[in-house]
């Protein structure tokens, strides 16, 4: 039903505001430079599990993660942007198109050390609403094993996909990192301990996205790469990021399998170039908003939610 | 037959899920950052009025049901079928079996108004008015002067269904009942 009236209350802006304010003085005192990178770019995200929004010839991005790369390989240093992000479909009870991001990178970091960076962000962040909040670490691994029974990287797909299937209650023709994506989403996430900041980190090498890959200390390959998850909620996703210009080429050409659309040739000579070792991590700012006002929904933190807009 | 894929999906939709009419509860998006895109949806089952939980991939569509909700009123049994009459003026009337009519055959009274679902104009499910008004046919004479304690008895209705009322209700008296619940609420 479409209306006039906004659908966040004027003390939610009024939040938001305060964090938008938070967040500025938190990176000017850490010498991380605001920056603003185009929303409308020649080439679209190649996520195959996140679909862009075509604006005349153009596409809204999906992330500002291509572009901030491109200005940490011209050696700008630390940089972070606040910006509205797009995604086609996907709306509900925390999800809008349309919503608001916080994206960072810090050069020279580990992604452990960034993950530190976020928690003291986020604990700032919800501080008047969780005076103290702890945070606990698990691997991918750990998390499965904890909340789901499964050894991750030692059972097969068939295990995977019979155990997903018991969850969806359907047979969704899925691959395994989609089984796995019903496991987390339906499982693990819900049963995640609250009131803590949660960090799951090495995830399987198969859903690295744009992170490194490396051996962990049982020798098994895994994604450097993290998840921070709030109260049932995945609010950040980050990475060490890949450096290596011919392997995020053949990434890119491996998800555009089948697709119209082209990789970012401009990210992929920046890379060539040389993008500095570095960790970067993406923070749905909307979700932040939401657990500190305590709303049902994201519709609630949002000016005008999307059947509004 | 129409259609709804997964954007369509909102609470109330009369949808075919595995060969079973069902209506969609609740719809909730899920989608981990990186990962593949779900519905999760709370159906009940017409049929059955079982509700229960399934995931459909995002993208996914199904057929649409052809479930409708008509208010009739009950008329009589002929213990093979229970009848209802339509009251948008049509007087229609349709045959319920014991199957459709099910649980709510203890809250069956003539001239009543019942919510009738059909499905492929059959009738699978009658859902009666949250307050039914029903007479005593048996219960134990009550004690006076025990109402303050708040004690009950089990009576028996005109429907055959047995509740627990207070101490002070006789025979032949009409009582409200809550459907829902299946509790007595008071006197008529």
């Amino acid at each position: 039903m479409s209306t006039w009236s906004p659908s966040a209350s004027r003390d939610a802006l009024m939040a938001r505001q305060q964090m938008y304010r938070s967040i500025r003085e938190f990176f000017y005192t850490r010498s991380v430079l605001e920056v603003e990178t185009p929303l409308l770019s020649q080439a679209p995200v190649a996520d195959p599990n996140i679909t862009p929004m075509q604006a005349g010839q153009r596409w809204l991005h999906t992330s500002p993660e291509y572009a901030m790369k491109r200005l940490l390989c011209a050696g700008y240093g630390d940089i972070y942007q606040i910006c509205k992000v797009f995604r086609e479909g996907e709306a509900g009870k925390r999800h809008n198109p349309e919503f608001s991001m916080l994206e960072w990178y810090r050069v020279g970091w580990t992604h452990q050390q960034l993950m530190e960076e976020v928690a003291q962000l986020l604990q700032m962040l919800l501080a008047e609403r969780f005076s103290t909040l702890p945070t606990l670490h698990l691997s991918y691994a750990q998390a499965l094993q904890s909340y789901a029974q499964l050894d991750v990287h030692h059972c097969g797909d068939q295990v995977i996909a019979r155990h997903g299937q018991a969850l969806a209650n359907a047979d969704l023709d899925l691959d395994r990192d989609g089984w796995l994506d019903v496991i987390m989403s339906h499982q693990v996430e819900p049963a995640l301990p609250h009131n803590t900041l949660i960090f799951i980190d090495q995830f399987p090498a198969s859903q690295a996205a744009l992170a490194k890959l490396a051996n962990n200390e049982q020798g098994v390959l895994i994604a450097q790469r993290f998840e921070v998850f709030f109260n049932g909620m995945e609010l950040a996703n980050g990475y060490q990021e890949l450096t290596d210009a011919q392997q995020q080429l053949q990434r890119f050409k491996h998800e555009l399998q089948g697709t119209q659309r082209s990789h970012d040739a401009l990210l992929i000579a920046a890379l060539e170039h040389g993008l500095p070792d570095c960790a970067g991590v993406a923070l749905g700012l909307d979700r932040v908003l939401l657990h500190l006002l305590d709303a049902q929904s994201i519709t609630q933190v949002l000016s005008f939610e999307w059947q509004r807009a | 037959m129409a259609n709804y894929s997964t954007n369509e999906f909102k609470p109330g939709l009369r949808v075919m899920v595995d060969n079973e009419p069902c209506i969609m509860i609740d719809i909730e998006f899920v989608k981990p950052g990186k990962g593949q895109a779900f519905s999760r949806v709370k159906l009940r089952s017409i049929r059955t009025q079982r509700v229960w939980e399934r995931t459909f991939k995002s993208g996914e569509s199904l057929e649409s049901a052809d479930i409708v909700e008509r208010d009739m009123e009950y008329l009589y049994s002929d213990a093979e079928f229970w009848y209802f009459m339509a009251t948008d003026g049509s007087f229609e009337q349709l045959g319920a079996s014991s199957e459709a009519v099910g649980e709510t055959i203890k809250w069956l009274k003539e001239q009543v108004v019942y919510e009738v679902t059909l499905y492929n104009d059959a009738v699978v499910s009658v859902t009666p008015p949250n307050f039914v008004e029903l007479e005593v046919v048996e219960t134990d004479p009550g004690l006076k002067g025990d109402t303050a304690q708040g004690g009950s008895k089990p009576a028996t209705l005109s429907t055959g269904a047995v509740v627990r009322v207070p101490l002070f209700i006789v025979e032949g008296e009409k009582l409200k009942i809550d459907t829902r619940s299946g509790e007595y609420v008071s006197r008529a």
